[in-house]
């Protein structure tokens, strides 16, 4: 007798990535199961933790043409930046200043990168999905500099973007991480960025991944979006019905075919 | 009023039951946010030492979000039952903990006065009491509520079974169902957390569950977890819908912040109802709630966590639901820092339900950003095991490919059926028994590769 009994139903995993048919030692998870999901834990923890390689990042959008900024938000470390989100959205003294010293550039579109919860989303996706967003992209949405910014969270960009006097700003940021995409980019759409805005002013492009939604399609989608959003003058909820229901008719469209 | 106590020397002043009740409360990361977590661990029990003085009655005077601007606190008041009250009506709330913890009082003691307890009297109380009190008295509680079958009889635990999908693809969460199913999970209910909100899809979802259900007469529950008024909708289209769903939190603000009102809820209970799906009972709403929701909607009103949470329960008790869940790590770091918060919470919460009279069940889990893993998931499953927690819930491997957090798995939940001797809801358990899934003494047993719930889905005859 095998001590672990095998689940005969290895063929469903094609349709899900979830974790069926692990089978079980007695009412355990077997030890190859144990240590899988250990590891996927870690994997997510590092992104978690893993300071952002910020002279990497700046490399390599240097390389790629764009010109950089780099700023802090006022959470000193990655502790007081998981307890206290509200300072992970404030600028520091000075990054206040040097933003303040760059020449108001009326921006249309003003590109932000912060790590959020996962460093590893930036390495791997950042300078990628801007390549593809300056490949679709009209230029007035691709002129820098692109802000890199430091423990921060979405509304960041709130400050920075009024800061810089842009019309909308794009903030790319790590996602929280899962056990199964440590890695995920979260693209988030705020027109007219100043501190009083809240998330029912935004629009999300989520899971922004080689696995997930590649970048060609979410640099599509966020071209979409902000020319949309220029136009109507809003982001938030009613952009997002917009585009709901263009889905909607989309899939319509391909049900009659 | 101001309250005061003296203690080795010194006096420390409270301004008022709501800061009494935010300083009494076990440090946690999103009473230090909210700004209103004691300053010293001194002056936490110093105020836990005046907390147990102050008379239960007291509450019914002093509210902690004014009656007038709060319909929680109308609906907590409103709805008090002074009869029920009366055996408790003379005691402190340190009386209370002694109360509680006698042995004269047992199951039908407590079910008689848990009308006349308000969440606040429940939350104080709680801040009164060490982990084992928190165990021990809520396993003195018994709710059993019903649907399809039987959820909350002694002895049992139930499980929720969670087969979420982040594209909603119909075969992989049937997959994922049937892979539940084949490990015993579900009794509880099958709910799915949809990605869309989109009507069309929420009812093929619908649909798709109820297709399972209905072929193999499994003797449980569907639940779709959108909007209570999506829900609604798919009611008046025709759809489906066992049980409706809603998150919802402890004051009126907070509520508001998710769309709805007491009196949507109402709405929605009587759609549900008037469908009569239900076989043994009907028990139709499905709750879940978390402390920190209040706060980071910013409407809590000064009130700790905790106490929120609890006016939650209130909430959710007045709607006779089937099922009630603390969702206690999914919130993050800021709410609840590591493991020893998440624990805590886990135990205040269940316990804070049951008291009030609800089936409470708990989603044991974390992220990845917060400072906890599967020891502390397995402690706190353990922990709430022992304390009777009526429901847990089963996602494959733990791991929720839609949500990005981890719960408990359907290993989980075998675990703790082993471990303490737990059967599952009893016509769930006769219907695993019927399909050859489990033995005599309910355990899994090997499954075959031809067997029926496979054949299903392999022929396509499940979400082709």
């Amino acid at each position: 007798m095998p001590i672990v009994t095998v689940d005969p139903w290895m063929e469903l995993r094609t349709h899900t990535a979830a974790r069926i048919a692990l089978g079980r030692t007695g009412v355990s998870m077997p030890t190859h199961e144990v240590l899988r999901f250990g590891y996927a834990h870690a994997e997510a923890r590092d992104a978690v933790y893993t300071p952002l390689d910020e002279d990497a990042l700046r490399e390599a959008l240097e390389g790629d043409g764009w010109t950089t900024v780099t700023v802090h938000s006022a959470a000193k470390d990655r502790s007081t930046y998981l307890a206290r989100p509200d300072l992970g959205r404030q600028l520091d003294g000075p990054s206040e200043e040097a933003l303040g010293k760059q020449a108001s550039s009326k921006h249309e579109v003003l590109l932000v990168v912060g790590d959020g919860l996962s460093s590893a989303a930036i390495h791997r996706n950042a300078a990628p999905f801007l390549r593809a967003l300056r490949k679709h992209a009209p230029a007035k949405f691709c002129k820098g500099p692109v802000v890199i910014a430091r423990q921060a969270r979405v509304a960041l960009g709130d400050a920075i973007g009024e800061k810089l006097g842009a019309k909308l700003v794009a903030v790319l940021i790590g996602e929280r991480p899962g056990l199964s995409s440590p890695d995920s980019l979260g693209i988030y759409l705020t027109l007219d960025p100043r501190p009083d805005r809240t998330d029912a002013d935004r629009n999300c492009i989520s899971n922004v991944r080689p696995e997930g939604l590649p970048h060609d399609a979410a640099a599509k989608r966020m071209v979409w979006l902000c020319k949309e959003a220029l136009r109507l003058g809003k982001t938030g909820v009613e952009l997002k019905e917009r585009s709901d229901l263009l889905e909607i008719e989309a899939q319509a469209g391909k049900d009659d075919s | 009023m101001e309250y005061r106590h003296r203690v080795a020397g010194r006096t420390w002043v409270f301004r008022d039951l709501k800061e009494l009740l935010a300083r009494a409360s076990p440090l946690r990361s999103g009473d230090q946010l909210a700004g209103i977590a004691a300053s010293s661990t001194a002056e936490r029990m110093a105020a836990r030492m005046a907390l147990a003085e102050v008379p239960l009655r007291r509450f019914l005077d002093e509210v902690v979000i004014p009656y007038e601007s709060d319909d929680v606190t109308r609906l907590v008041l409103d709805t008090h039952d002074n009869e029920a009250f009366a055996p408790i009506g003379a005691l402190t709330v340190g009386d209370f903990r002694d109360w509680l913890l006698s042995d004269a009082v047992d199951s039908e003691v407590l079910a008689r006065i848990k009308a006349g307890i308000t969440p606040e009297m429940a939350a104080a109380v709680s801040k009164l009491m060490r982990n084992q009190d928190l165990i021990l008295v809520a396993r003195k509680c018994r709710v059993i509520t019903r649907f399809r079958d039987t959820i909350g009889l002694p002895g049992t635990l139930s499980a929720r079974l969670q087969p979420n999908h982040p594209t909603d693809d119909p075969r992989g969460i049937a997959a994922a169902i049937i892979d539940g199913l084949l490990y015993g999970s579900g009794d509880a209910v099958i709910g799915i957390n949809p990605a869309s909100d989109s009507l069309p899809a929420l009812t093929e979802l619908l649909h798709l569950t109820d297709d399972i259900i209905q072929h193999f007469e499994i003797p449980t529950q569907s639940c779709v977890l959108t909007h209570v008024t999506n829900q609604i909708d798919a009611i008046e289209k025709g759809a489906p819908v066992d049980l409706v769903f809603q998150s919802i939190a402890g004051t009126e603000l907070a509520n508001k912040s998710y769309g709805i009102t007491l009196k949507m809820l109402a709405e929605a209970r009587d759609a549900a109802l008037s469908l009569k799906r239900g076989t043994v009972g009907d028990d139709v709403m499905y709750f879940e709630t978390g402390q920190g929701s209040a706060l980071s909607a910013n409407a809590h009103h000064g009130v700790d966590q905790q106490t929120c949470e609890a006016r939650a329960y209130a909430v959710a008790r007045a709607y006779a639901p089937l099922l009630v869940n603390t969702v206690v790590g999914f919130i993050g770091p800021e709410y609840l820092y590591d493991g020893k918060q998440i624990i805590r919470a886990g135990l205040e919460d269940h316990f804070c339900g049951k008291l009030l009279g609800l089936p409470l069940g708990c989603d044991v889990c974390y992220t990845n950003h917060a400072e906890a893993d599967q020891d502390d998931m397995d402690t706190l499953l353990t922990l709430l095991g022992t304390a009777g927690v009526t429901y847990i819930m089963g996602v494959p491997g733990a791991d929720d490919i839609m949500l990005n957090y981890q719960s408990t798995s359907f290993h989980d939940a075998l675990y703790l059926r082993e471990l303490l001797g737990l059967a599952r809801a009893p016509e769930f358990d006769a219907w695993l028994k019927k399909m050859d899934l489990t033995d005599e003494k309910h355990r899994m047993q090997p499954i075959t590769p031809g067997h029926r719930l496979l054949e299903q889905i392999r022929t396509r005859a499940l979400a082709p």
